[in-house]
């Protein structure tokens, strides 16, 4: 898929003026941006950057302060997680929000269950069997191979846990899914597997916006990479503009490329 | 040839399997056998332990802090805790009386009382959820109030005189088995359904396993917390009237020390005080060891306060055995 990014058309998010206060601080400081369709965009920047509250606020864990936030076109009001997974935005948290002592089923339709027909499925009868089978079906397309999945969702190793938090957004069909630090907790083998998933959403038509510290291993599936400090944007380029150099010292120095160039 | 083949893989698969369920249900197997051996050894040292008129007895006894103890694992599961039902006991037996003594039909006293236990154990739940009152004091505070309410309501008197058809909600039998322990059976049921099928119990293990996960995941913590306390508040209810039926009164001073049984029997039961394990099975095997216990106490003829310290003695057992777990896994 070629990536256009001077296509308004191809904008699936755009966010405008962001700005976010916690008491006196400013977590996000009038911050604007394009997400395109199909583009997987980096987050990147040092810690206290903005950039988990950023994308909390695209999906609903927080609440703008300030600013505008359009997708598909349409200006929206994102005030809970559910407003966000209505217009198609999933967020897969660092800590992977599983709710541990359930199942992989139970964990891919948390909030979102198949219920029976009729006035019990009213009532929250849970279609059981569905679920499970639906799961399996997601998992097996996947291609990953998870055991039994009736399981506890403790009991799985990191790299799995993250591919059923993933699944749980694949599967609702989300058209932007967030990954904050989706490496973070991972070995090498796993974090590949992550990455060759990521790169299988975008052929699939996804917006993928990736936080991560990790920037050699996020070089490689990200087309643009957007660079944050204390609150601001330093700069948006998109992958053929700045090498890993460039970007690591936009980072630290807060400067846009062109300033940072030789 | 190939036909050994695949029937050795066959079995090997259902050993498996068979496997596979008993070390799910491990907590459930070594209760019940828990429950046996405890059968077998009391009724070994006293004979009258085993007889059908005796286990009608502790099926009886049992039964109405059964009822209570499902609507307390709800509220321990998600981390909570409610220690006003006894009071709620108390008070739903008093309205049920009071309500047939003013000459009002057994149908819509009894729906009073169910009422009135709701709505207590509603304002539990609005002092829980959305005042953000730690479990433990809001419900120390409720059962004060309606201790005092009751005994107040009552004029501090027990309430006698109640109509025959209403006595035998507590001492009748229905197809031969107490009535009591059909209302127990049907509720655990229920409450078992409720927990593994409905949408509403899965919301109540997420938020006992991850509270914050599940309001990430949009479930509406406050809502299902609420809930749980109106369910508990619920069922205290039924036991409180099944009470005052098999008492024939309703006395404003019941249900004192059931607080501790219901949590005894959800806590032997599996179910974490600090929230996320869920088992309705595991509270009533709870219930009925614990019922066991004070039942063979009785036929030794130890005092009813030792009873009180052994069952105390059990959660605390209880409670650590279920920290070391923690602390293992």
């Amino acid at each position: 898929m070629v990536l256009n990014f001077d296509n308004e058309n191809d904008v699936i998010v755009k966010m405008e003026n962001i700005t976010k206060r916690f008491g006196g601080v400013y977590a996000v400081s009038d911050v604007s941006f394009k997400l395109y369709k199909g583009e997987v965009l980096a987050l990147v920047g040092d810690n206290g950057a903005g950039k988990s509250t950023l994308v909390k606020i695209l999906s609903g864990a927080l609440v703008t302060d300030e600013g505008i936030i359009y997708v598909n076109g349409k200006q929206v009001k994102i005030k809970t997680p559910m407003d966000a997974r209505e217009l198609g935005i999933e967020m897969i948290y660092q800590q992977l929000a599983l709710i541990n002592n359930l199942d992989i089923p139970s964990n891919i339709f948390m909030g979102r269950e198949i219920r029976q027909k009729w006035i019990l499925g009213l009532l929250g009868l849970m279609n059981l069997q569905a679920m499970r089978r639906k799961a399996e079906d997601l998992l097996n397309s996947f291609k990953i191979s998870i055991g039994d999945i009736s399981k506890e969702v403790r009991n799985f190793s990191g790299g799995q846990r993250q591919m059923v938090a993933i699944s749980r957004a694949v599967y609702f069909q989300a058209q932007v899914i967030i990954m904050d630090e989706p490496t973070a907790a991972l070995g090498v083998a796993e974090a590949k597997k992550v990455c060759q998933f990521i790169s299988k959403l975008k052929k699939a038509g996804v917006s993928v916006i990736i936080i991560s510290h990790n920037i050699n291993e996020v070089y490689e599936v990200a087309d643009r990479f957007m660079v944050l400090k204390t609150g601001k944007l330093v700069d948006v380029v998109q992958k053929g503009e700045a090498t890993i150099d460039d970007i690591v010292t936009m980072i630290i120095s807060g400067k846009a490329l062109k300033a940072v160039c030789r | 040839m190939v036909k050994i083949k695949s029937s050795t893989l066959a079995e090997k698969q259902r050993v498996r399997s068979l496997a596979k369920f008993i070390v799910a249900q491990r907590t459930i197997i070594v209760l019940i056998l828990l429950l046996i051996v405890l059968c077998v050894v009391i009724g070994y040292l006293i004979p009258s332990f085993l007889t059908f008129q005796n286990f009608t007895n502790v099926l009886r006894q049992v039964s109405i802090t059964a009822i209570i103890a499902v609507g307390m694992t709800f509220v321990i599961i998600t981390e909570g805790i409610d220690i006003s039902v006894g009071s709620i006991v108390a008070l739903c037996g008093v309205i049920a009386a009071l309500a047939l003594k003013s000459n009002i039909p057994i149908f819509p006293s009894v729906l009073l009382a169910l009422i009135v236990g709701i709505v207590v154990g509603l304002f539990n739940g609005v002092l829980v959820a959305y005042g953000r009152v730690l479990p433990f004091v809001a419900t120390l505070g409720t059962m004060y109030l309606v201790r005092g309410g009751v005994l107040i309501i009552a004029k501090g008197q027990a309430i006698w005189d109640l109509p025959d058809q209403f006595v035998k909600i507590g001492t009748g039998y229905f197809l031969g088995i107490p009535i009591p322990v059909i209302t127990m059976l049907v509720i655990y049921t229920l409450g078992y359904v409720l927990l593994r099928h409905f949408t509403f119990g899965r919301y109540v293990l997420s938020i006992g396993g991850d509270e914050e996960s599940a309001m990430l995941c949009g479930i509406p913590i406050r809502k299902i917390k609420l809930l749980t306390y109106g369910l508990c508040g619920l069922l205290s209810g039924v036991a409180g009237v099944i009470l005052a039926g098999r008492l024939g009164s309703g006395q404003p001073s019941v249900g004192q020390g059931y607080e501790l049984v219901a949590i005894a029997a959800a806590v032997i039961g599996g179910n974490s005080l600090s929230g996320g394990k869920g088992s309705v099975l595991g509270t009533l095997i709870g219930a009925f060891i614990l019922g066991v216990v004070s039942n063979a106490l009785n036929l030794w003829g130890v005092a009813s306060f030792f009873q009180t310290v052994i069952t105390g003695g059990i959660v605390i057992v209880a409670v650590l055995a279920d920290k070391l777990k923690k602390n293992k896994d």
